[in-house]
């Protein structure tokens, strides 16, 4: 019971901690300037679906080149069960 | 879960369930798959195969006993055609420990595998097709966060066994997207498994999957799974699971909850970074805290690699991103369970990699 308590404890500190903190920004996880995103200073609907899906496991690959974001977001697709829609919107977002 | 009395990292874990095999059959089998888009099929601008993966070196002190280990992680993708996708990764460490458990000179274990090797077939915009020998579907972390370069823990969470079948499974697999609105997104994976006893490819015979519906507004998924294995002593495994990640905090909570047929557990996992301070790049926004609680719970004696007795675990991580995919994750651990109470102390250093086989062609 004892481990209970901590583990509600600290989850409750974390959790007003985030939700207290200074300037919130759109996300932690996962985000790659690009120039549509950054003009728009809005998520694309790439964008969105990078967050909402890989990024909810790692962050973005800083050696990706253009010649791989097919595969990757391929790859992807099948790890995170995503439709061929989702497919195509990242990677437009990978690969404006 | 215990190796020479301590924790097995996720990876190591799933080799060892596994039989696993020598270094010179991953050393064939992933130049194969680098060599297949050559028979005649084109890759075209974005599309080449791709290295990529994790080095890391691993170190764990249980009990006082310190343990050391290397390991390199390949993962290759090869996409064939428009519909094709041939992955697989492959685990290769040396588990540098004690000889005999506690004391003694140190001795190497050897240790090289493949995790899985499928063939994907997209073969409508909602529907997968996976054969192969691919991860268990089971839950969310054997597919998610086994691998060394995503995973917050060194180790895996105690319930890790429940419903995996030895980590991967050898057959067909059906997964997709059976619902995407805006507001909501239902997911489905199911798989059939044969029994296999060939020695790089181990298999039991089971059949299962996982139900998730995931909101993107709320940034919240909730999934169940289910496992039964239909060979030996048959028994239901069943799991649930939550992770939440708010929109506009970079924080992340991940729990599951499994039941199968000799005992139970749960993991919860808080991990906040700090990027909202002073932004992800800076010193202070490259730490990301992390918390894990679980707990296990014996309902009757069986050989499911779970602890023995009741055990409950509260893991202290804190990890760091730096920059050019390096990270360093540690952790402190204290186990309580009536055979003993532990202290376990562990760091990870990793490096994830990723490059083209060679230039793609241009458009």
């Amino acid at each position: 019971m004892k481990q209970l308590a901590l583990t509600t404890s600290i989850i409750s500190t974390t959790l007003v901690l985030a939700q207290t903190s200074p300037a919130p920004k759109p996300t932690g996880t996962a985000a790659k300037p690009t120039a549509k995103a950054v003009s728009t200073n809005q998520p694309d609907v790439g964008q969105r679906k990078f967050d909402a899906n890989c990024g909810r496991c790692h962050s973005f690959p800083e050696q990706l080149s253009p010649s791989l974001t097919g595969t990757v977001v391929r790859h992807m697709r099948v790890r995170a069960n995503l439709s061929a829609e989702d497919e195509k919107d990242i990677l437009r977002f990978l690969a404006p | 879960m215990l190796h020479g009395g301590r924790p097995m990292t996720a990876n190591s874990l799933l080799m060892r369930l596994k039989d696993g095999f020598i270094v010179r059959n991953i050393l064939l089998a992933l130049p194969m798959l680098l060599v297949f888009p050559f028979a005649g099929l084109k890759a075209d601008a974005q599309n080449t195969p791709l290295i990529s993966g994790g080095v890391g070196f691993l170190t764990t002190t249980n009990g006082g006993v310190t343990a050391l280990q290397p390991v390199i992680s390949p993962v290759a993708a090869v996409p064939l055609g428009e519909h094709i996708l041939v992955e697989s990764r492959a685990y290769i460490s040396d588990f540098i420990a004690p000889k005999n458990g506690n004391s003694g000179p140190y001795q190497g274990d050897f240790f090289a595998g493949l995790q899985y090797l499928q063939l994907d077939y997209l073969a409508t915009p909602k529907v997968t097709l996976t054969v192969g020998d691919f991860l268990t579907p089971f839950a969310t972390y054997n597919e998610r966060l086994t691998p060394i370069w995503i995973s917050n823990f060194q180790d895996a969470p105690l319930i890790y066994p429940i419903g995996n079948q030895q980590g991967s499974s050898i057959g067909v697999m059906l997964r997709g997207n059976a619902y995407s609105a805006p507001h909501v997104r239902l997911n489905y994976t199911g798989y059939f498994s044969v029994s296999s006893s060939v020695k790089q490819f181990t298999g039991e015979r089971a059949s299962g999957g996982r139900f998730s519906m995931y909101l993107p507004d709320k940034r919240l998924e909730i999934g169940v799974s289910y496992s039964r294995l239909l060979q030996g002593q048959q028994g239901n495994s069943e799991g649930f699971d939550v992770w939440w990640q708010p929109y506009r905090v970079p924080l992340a909570i991940r729990s599951e909850y499994a039941h199968g047929p000799h005992s139970q557990g749960y993991w919860v996992e808080a991990a906040y970074r700090l990027s909202q301070w002073s932004g992800p790049d800076s010193w202070l926004g490259r730490l990301e805290p992390v918390f894990r609680m679980q707990q296990t719970f014996r309902d009757s004696p069986g050989q499911d690699q779970l602890p023995a007795v009741n055990t409950q675990r509260a893991d202290f991580g804190l990890d760091y991103h730096l920059p050019h995919e390096v990270r360093v994750n540690t952790s402190y651990s204290r186990q309580f369970a009536s055979t003993g109470n532990t202290n376990i102390w562990e760091t990870t250093v990793t490096y994830r990699f990723l490059f083209p086989t060679w230039k793609g062609r241009s458009k």
